[in-house]
């Protein structure tokens, strides 16, 4: 008799506990579209290059979000999904490329370049400035010294004196 | 004159030149990224495998787990087919390339490997189990094996001949056995 009580709670503990889990399946969340596309905007599928797979039409691109959708309802992370596409279908992948090896010279080289280019600028223009400020300066201060006599090109002073003429 | 003088004298006290290290290290970098650059092109624009050339070996993981290599069907006539399950053209020809691999399964001579691309497992198991597809089929991670023969779209197969060297390319659908075994045939001769 003890045993068979003891059956009969054995199994009403077993439904409750088979009922709870149901409840529990029923309420897990199915990722929505948005968080689907959350992570599919970040991915390009080689087969159709440069479309996003969360706009790509076509049935690889639908196979590959359906993916996403199971691996989101599975609880992965959207880095771990990602990662799993890298790891499967390579680099080309990611919108981004990962940050490593020669793909630093994508993050680096822009920034180096326009710094580069702002400094040449600056010095150019700090040149022209300074040449255009320069004659006004000059009436003030000692104009610069005739080059001695004997240094003075006979060419050079054949000219001036003819333009001295004219004048 | 004098004039003229002193703003040549001007643009020569204010127009510094850069050190010299700098130039030389500027040059060096542009040099390097140029290099860079022309190895990239060069690596990108290289053709596919030509006809009678030797076909460098890969690795495939099969679906079910096991490690096949290229190397180790040296000798025997081998036959890679690209595929995907959501390609139409796939489906067409799946019929006929699982009807040849009947034909040369019992003699060993000829070696079927199925390249997935660019596709989710699940969807390709389902593909596998809809033809009946028998012989070894393994995705193609990171797309290695299909850059490496430069495919341009599936399906596609490449016969490669027991010396090694690519025999046959065949872009598009099989339509037919016999396309595929006439083929095949002349090779295992």
């Amino acid at each position: 008799m003890r045993v068979f009580t003891w059956a009969i709670l054995a199994l009403a503990l077993g439904l409750i506990i088979l009922a709870g889990a149901r409840v529990v399946a029923a309420q897990a969340p199915t990722p929505s579209d948005d968080d689907v596309n959350a992570v599919a905007r970040e991915l390009y599928c080689p087969v159709c290059e440069n479309i996003p797979l969360d706009v790509c039409p076509t049935t690889a691109c639908a196979q590959w979000r359906d993916l996403i959708r199971q691996m989101l309802a599975q609880g992965k992370s959207k880095e771990e999904i990602k990662q799993y596409f890298v790891a499967q279908y390579g680099d080309r992948v990611l919108a981004e490329p990962p940050r490593t090896g020669l793909n630093w010279l994508a993050y680096g080289l822009p920034p180096v370049v326009f710094l580069v280019g702002v400094f040449l600028v600056y010095r150019g223009m700090r040149g022209v400035i300074a040449r255009r400020a320069k004659p006004a300066v000059q009436p003030a201060v000692q104009p610069m010294a005739s080059p001695p006599e004997e240094n003075v090109d006979p060419y050079l002073a054949r000219v001036e004196e003819e333009l001295r003429k004219r004048d | 004159m004098k004039e003229i003088m002193a703003e040549q004298a001007t643009t020569t006290s204010t127009g510094k030149r850069l050190p010299l290290w700098v130039m030389a290290v500027s040059f060096t970098g542009l040099l390097l990224f140029l290099a860079l650059i022309a190895w990239g092109l060069r690596r990108n624009q290289a053709g596919p495998i030509a006809i009678g050339q030797k076909v460098p070996g890969f690795s495939l993981t099969t679906f079910d787990g096991q490690a096949l290599k290229t190397a180790d069907f040296s000798g025997k006539v081998l036959v890679i087919n690209f595929w995907a399950s959501w390609c139409q053209p796939c489906e067409q020809e799946a019929p006929a390339l699982e009807q040849a691999w009947q034909v040369y399964k019992p003699e060993g001579q000829v070696v079927f490997l199925g390249v997935d691309y660019v596709d989710t497992e699940p969807q390709a198991l389902a593909f596998m189990k809809k033809f009946g597809v028998s012989y070894p089929n393994g995705p193609d991670l990171r797309t290695i094996i299909s850059q490496m023969f430069h495919t341009t779209g599936v399906p596609e197969t490449y016969i490669l001949d027991r010396q090694g060297k690519l025999a046959y390319v065949k872009k598009g659908p099989f339509l037919s056995v016999g396309e595929l075994t006439s083929v095949v045939d002349e090779l295992v001769k």
